[in-house]
């Protein structure tokens, strides 16, 4: 079965809530995905980013609120249609995840062989094919420990797109990677969109690669989308908020310092009710 | 008061660790006939936890039975039989060394592995990664290593016993000069199948306690560095607990 897509979101939160203990993570989150489209979240460090993934994907169940993907009500779905969703899922680790007692083509032949009897030659011909689209076959007969991170990345790639899915979904992608590597992984994420009709979701903070691949942005800070629309319209928006992370200001609304209690009581141990 | 509080936390927290670990090993047994259909995962985890263990095994069992035979001769001498030294020496192993120091052994070769390595495949996102292609950890990863350390145990007991009684008789026979004859026919004598049976149902009921520990620790150990390392510790001292508790009653029940 593929996913279905009503009004061409193929996946979309309303009013989600999430908290972690006390912290609220998310209060109210609204967000639609369109479909065929390459979509960026964007938003500083802790901002729930990774949880936001989880959400959608069923690792994580709001505590109120609604996510949709395709026909799938995630929250209220059993273990058993979860799965049968997530395969038409697929995901991109920040360190790739791979399996490490696995050489690269089993990886890649992981997913076909734990879901499908398919005979070893068409096997062989799926993976080599999507390895070749990542520019590994050559690498095949290596293990992940003997892969560059880049590499590496792009290998679990091959590996989230083995089992064609619909929606493909990017955890910082770009963390740590060398220009080159990060130009690849860049070029990959448009081309891959395109070439399988995927629908992309890339969760970042990379303003400038997410620039070159992302048609529409979200930016999230304290637990809610603060602004979305076209990358480009982001960078020129007159909100101070957006502004500071959209051109990497140290200062501004986010403040530099962490809250703290006056700088000179601080320096000399004053305690307030002495004084 | 403070006292008392702590004595209370630590019990509500050892009887809450109990019962998530029994939760565990039921989620485990309902998956079992579906696991052991793929019968390959299993064979090549019975081959890990087995080989891995295998030459400590032999190695203890065989300097286990020297001591015994030596222990054993030292004591029976005073009552002027000796002769007795073999039947004597394989009930102790067949009923009780040959379980608890097998299961002790392979928490410290075979399941600290098998912490470590579920600890490491979830702290680098392994596990989580399994979850998103539709692969269940559990029974992908968890159960095939469970069932592995089950089937190995009962043949690493069998293994240690045997030699364990072949390193008596080498300080028996060959060298106390205890008539083999005797020293054959005395342990046929003295051992009845019933001593066999509770043997191997030790060796079975410490298997499926060291394996679970063992890949329970793995599967909720803190996905760092140091949270690895703490599992990989916990999962020999609290095998070693459970199988010396566990033997106590055990033996107790049957007697």
């Amino acid at each position: 079965m593929r996913l279905a897509a009503p009004e061409g979101n193929l996946i979309e939160l309303r009013g989600v809530c999430f908290r972690r203990g006390d912290f609220r993570v998310f209060d109210g989150l609204d967000m639609a995905i369109p479909k065929g489209k390459v979509t960026a979240v964007m938003g500083p460090s802790g901002t729930g980013k990774t949880t936001l993934l989880r959400l959608i994907t069923g690792q994580l169940k709001p505590d109120a609120g609604s996510v949709r993907v395709g026909d799938y009500e995630v929250p209220t779905l059993t273990l058993g249609r979860l799965y049968e969703m997530r395969r038409q899922m697929g995901m991109l680790f920040q360190n790739g995840a791979l399996l490490t007692d696995s050489n690269v083509f089993e990886n890649v032949a992981f997913p076909l062989r734990e879901h499908t009897r398919l005979p070893e030659r068409l096997i062989r011909h799926i993976v080599l094919t999507k390895l070749h689209a990542v520019g590994l076959r050559g690498a095949a007969r290596l293990f992940p420990g003997e892969l560059s991170g880049g590499m590496n990345r792009r290998v679990a790639l091959a590996r989230a797109i083995v089992m064609d899915p619909d929606i493909l979904i990017y955890d910082e992608p770009f963390v740590g990677l060398d220009p080159i590597s990060m130009g690849v992984i860049v070029r990959l994420i448009g081309r891959l969109n395109q070439a399988l009709g995927l629908t992309s979701v890339v969760v970042s903070h990379d303003v400038r690669e997410l620039e070159l691949v992302a048609d529409h942005s979200y930016l999230l800070a304290e637990g809610r989308v603060v602004a979305s629309g076209a990358h480009r319209e982001l960078m020129d928006t007159d909100s101070p908020l957006v502004r500071q992370f959209m051109h990497g200001e140290a200062d501004g609304p986010v403040a530099y310092h962490f809250p703290a209690r006056d700088y000179g009581d601080d320096l000399f141990d004053r305690d307030q009710a002495h004084r | 008061m403070g006292l008392i509080r702590e004595i209370g936390d630590t019990l509500v927290a050892f009887l809450r660790a109990l019962g998530s670990m029994a939760m565990f090993l039921g989620r485990l047994l309902m998956y079992t006939p579906a696991g052991l259909l793929r019968f390959r995962l299993v064979v090549h985890q019975v081959h890990n936890a087995g080989a891995l263990s295998l030459a400590i095994i032999m190695l203890s069992g065989f300097f286990v039975g020297l001591v015994l035979g030596l222990q054993g001769f030292d004591l029976l001498a005073r009552f002027n039989s000796e002769n007795v030294l073999g039947g004597a020496v394989a009930l102790g192993l067949i009923k009780e060394l040959g379980p608890v120091v097998t299961a002790l052994l392979f928490a410290g070769r075979a399941g600290t592995a098998l912490a470590s390595e579920i600890g490491l495949m979830k702290a680098t996102d392994q596990l989580s990664a399994m979850e998103m292609m539709a692969v269940d950890p559990m029974k992908r990863v968890v159960l095939p290593r469970f069932l592995g350390g089950v089937i190995a145990m009962p043949f690493l007991v069998a293994i240690f016993t045997a030699i364990g009684i072949f390193g008596s008789w080498v300080i028996g026979v060959a060298w106390m000069g205890v008539d083999p004859g005797v020293f054959w026919s005395q342990m046929q004598s003295l051992v009845s199948m019933d001593d066999v049976r509770e043997g191997i149902f030790k060796s079975v009921v410490f298997g499926v306690a060291a394996s679970l520990v063992a890949v329970y620790e793995g599967y909720t150990a803190w996905p760092t560095a140091e949270g690895v390392g703490r599992a990989t510790t916990r999962t020999v001292v609290i095998t070693a607990v459970s199988v010396l508790i566990l033997d106590y009653m055990i033996t107790a029940a049957l007697l």
